[in-house]
């Protein structure tokens, strides 16, 4: 085995697995509180890159060329529209189904999911779309023909999830905000009876998971430079393996789940075959679930009656 | 019934337009045009001032119009009809759906075609989604395994049209039963999301599977004969062409009237089939596992079999609806066999009724046919199926169509 070749793979499955993580809080936060898949969560993501090129292209318009302000204006943009939609869909596609079966949920997010795909395609047209390169340059160890490589830009997504998350941590673990959340998490009708207004809380809760999916969604359009409005749906899927994986309903779990998920694929695909890579996390997911649906860091659920 | 004054209504509706504005505004108002954009303000006024009217005109309304409606959730009721009569009105239906053959050009056939084989992957879901209440989002995964067990039967082992129906329903039938099995443990979302998986691993192995499968290139596959007359200009797979036989004119319309045929005497049958099931005590403990699977257990029910037959013969439903796609197209290519492919079938059993079978084929009339009798509605097609299932999940999660459970009177009572 190339230990520069796995170093490179390394690298890639850091900077992949960050962003699946950073959309596996949207996932699992979502799943702790209310116990529903959202399904439509990866189409938000996908949102996201639309308005990371929509932002940076009006930036543009205005002669703002420095990357660092570019970058970081359209990171706010991106936050601030997303977490408000995705509060929206909360509102509008799920609290009607609060007390609603199980299957009711999870069909309007997948409608939710349909109605985001062909608003953006029949808006934005069907076809691929990008960004410019930003931030160039590269960071090498080795030789001249021998050597992995990691670029500013994979830097700045690895800080920025590291520091989204820091900040995440932070507001959950130390803040009145955060102690409602954990409260409602625990136990939503106590919770209400102390005062909580849940409704605000789940509501929240939707917000700061698009937010931190807009952040991701910023990142990784930056990085790749080119998407279309079909990039939702594998993303999400993968991302929510990541949130299995790590044990749903547990924060730590999601980004662990992530950079383990984006470790395996990038290693599955540099040293196996990159045409099935995407089976290959499919198949991650169903086994986890079949074998562990609690995850690494998660609690077995008991079902009761 | 007490009336939300109309101030209040207005100020929501505003409320609503101008969230409408912000979210609308920079995706419709502005388009991408490399790395520029071009500007379209008025697209997110016109989304906002919809919404604006629609959402005065809901608060308009009685509240109680708009409240979820499912008290009766079921409602019995008595057989109408009793078999023979059934099976003489079934007759009747067929001739006449059949003879309209006779006019429809190869246009409409082609269309009647494809409504019919969402009508069919419809009532496989619905065994599965309706009946059973296990979410299977990976239904495609049997659709593609009955076209390409067609495709790759011919070219592999020289299968022929009649025999693929059966063995394809078969081996869908397994497939549903082999995925069915780890699955058995969960349910809601989780098998939704396995199911998932499972669908999206059969697609990209059909798409990876070069040597095997052809992968994105595809496969021919074969058309249908019928005791050795082929429907072809010119024979192919040695037989006589019909139009000789019968000493008409060839058209190219014959193989898809004959596809037609067949597809309406399978949907038929299914729908009967299906229906019975139903009253039959498989049909029964399905619908009782739907609702408390916990109950179900306590009671002794054998719930690995009910939940694997579920699985099994809305698979092989499924597969059938696959024979006849990949011999209408006369090839097959993993691309037909999508997640959105899944979800279109997931909206038409969901529209239709949850567990509705004459609701389900409406829908799937609909839902397909809709978008060939106007063609605006095609581009917003998928928009409107969207926005369809979770209005109906909120204000009527049992489908539009009510469903009624037949129940069996007792002689003499």
């Amino acid at each position: 085995m190339d230990f520069y070749v796995l170093g490179q793979q390394i690298v890639n499955g850091l900077v992949l697995g960050s962003t699946y993580g950073l959309i596996a809080v949207g996932y699992t936060m979502v799943y702790g509180i209310i116990g529903m898949i959202n399904f439509a969560h990866g189409e938000v993501y996908m949102v996201s890159a639309y308005l990371t090129a929509i932002g940076l292209a009006v930036l543009a318009y205005f002669g703002i060329s420095n990357p660092w302000l570019l970058i970081g204006l359209t990171m706010v943009f991106a936050i601030v529209f997303t977490s408000l939609l995705g509060v929206t869909i909360e509102r509008l596609a799920y609290r009607p189904l609060r007390r609603a079966n199980r299957l009711a949920p999870l069909i309007s997010a997948i409608g939710v999911s349909l109605i985001l795909q062909n608003y953006v395609q029949l808006s934005q047209g069907a076809k691929n779309q990008g960004v410019p390169t930003l931030v160039e340059g590269v960071f090498r160890m080795g030789s001249e023909d021998h050597f992995f490589q990691i670029t500013y830009m994979q830097m700045v997504i690895i800080i920025v999830a590291i520091l989204a998350m820091a900040i995440l941590n932070f507001v959950v673990q130390h803040t009145a905000l955060g102690r409602a959340c954990r409260a409602t998490q625990q136990d939503r009708q106590m919770a209400q009876i102390l005062g909580i207004d849940t409704d605000k809380v789940i509501a929240l809760v939707f917000g700061i998971g698009a937010a931190l999916a807009a952040v991701a969604g910023v990142l990784i359009t930056l990085n790749y430079g080119s998407f279309d409005f079909f990039v939702g749906f594998v993303t999400g899927v993968k991302a929510f393996t990541a949130a299995v994986l790590g044990g749903i309903g547990s924060l730590p779990g999601a980004m662990l789940g992530g950079i383990l998920l984006g470790l395996a694929e990038s290693l599955f695909a540099g040293f196996v075959s990159s045409d099935y890579k995407d089976v290959f996390a499919f198949a991650l997911l169903v086994g986890i679930l079949i074998f562990r649906p609690s995850g690494l860091l998660g609690k077995p659920t008991v079902e009761k009656v | 019934m007490s009336r939300r004054p109309v101030s209040r209504t207005m100020l929501l509706s505003l409320f609503a337009a101008l969230i409408t504005l912000i979210l609308t505004g920079p995706l419709s108002g502005l388009v991408l045009n490399g790395y520029d954009f071009t500007t379209r303000f008025a697209a997110p006024l016109q989304i906002a001032a919809m919404v604006l009217i629609l959402r005065f005109i809901a608060g308009l309304l009685p509240a109680s119009w708009l409240a979820p409606k499912q008290k009766h959730e079921v409602e019995p009721r008595a057989p109408r009809f009793k078999t023979y009569q059934l099976v003489l009105g079934g007759l009747v239906l067929y001739l006449a759906l059949a003879s309209l053959v006779l006019f429809a050009s190869k246009y409409w056939l082609a269309v009647g075609i494809m409504a019919l084989i969402y009508v069919l992957l419809g009532l496989g879901l619905n065994v599965v989604v309706g009946f059973a209440g296990l979410l299977d989002l990976g239904f495609v995964g049997f659709y593609a395994v009955g076209a390409y067990g067609y495709a790759l039967g011919h070219q592999y082992l020289g299968l022929g049209f009649w025999a693929a129906i059966p063995l394809a329903a078969l081996l869908a039938g397994m497939f549903g039963m082999i995925l069915g099995f780890p699955v058995l443990r969960m349910h809601g979302d989780y098998l939704a999301i396995v199911t998932l998986g499972f669908g999206e691993i059969i697609r990209l192995v059909l798409n990876n599977w070069m040597a095997f499968t052809g992968g994105p290139n595809g496969v021919d596959a074969p058309a249908p004969t019928f005791f050795g007359w082929e429907f072809k200009a010119n024979v192919t797979q040695g037989g006589v062409p019909f139009h000789e036989v019968w000493g008409l004119e060839y058209s190219s319309g014959m193989l898809d009237a004959f596809i037609f045929l067949v597809l309406l005497a399978v949907v038929g049958l299914t729908l009967y089939a299906v229906s019975r099931l139903r009253g039959m005590p498989i049909g029964r403990a399905w619908e009782a596992l739907r609702e408390d699977e916990i109950a179900c257990r306590s009671l002794g029910l054998n719930h690995v079999w009910t939940k694997l037959s579920a699985f099994a013969m809305g698979a092989s439903i499924g597969g059938v609806a696959g024979v006849f796609f990949a011999a209408s197209q006369g090839f097959v290519s993993p691309i037909s066999f999508s997640f959105f492919e899944s979800a279109l079938v997931l909206a038409i059993v969901v529209l239709g009724g949850l567990g509705s079978v004459y609701g389900v084929i409406l829908a799937a009339l609909f839902l397909t046919l809709m978008p060939e009798v106007l063609r605006e509605f095609a581009d917003y097609r998928i928009l409107i199926f969207g926005f369809a299932m979770v209005l109906i999940m909120i204000w009527r999660p049992r489908g539009i169509i009510q469903q009624r459970r037949p129940f069996f009177k007792r002689a003499g009572s």
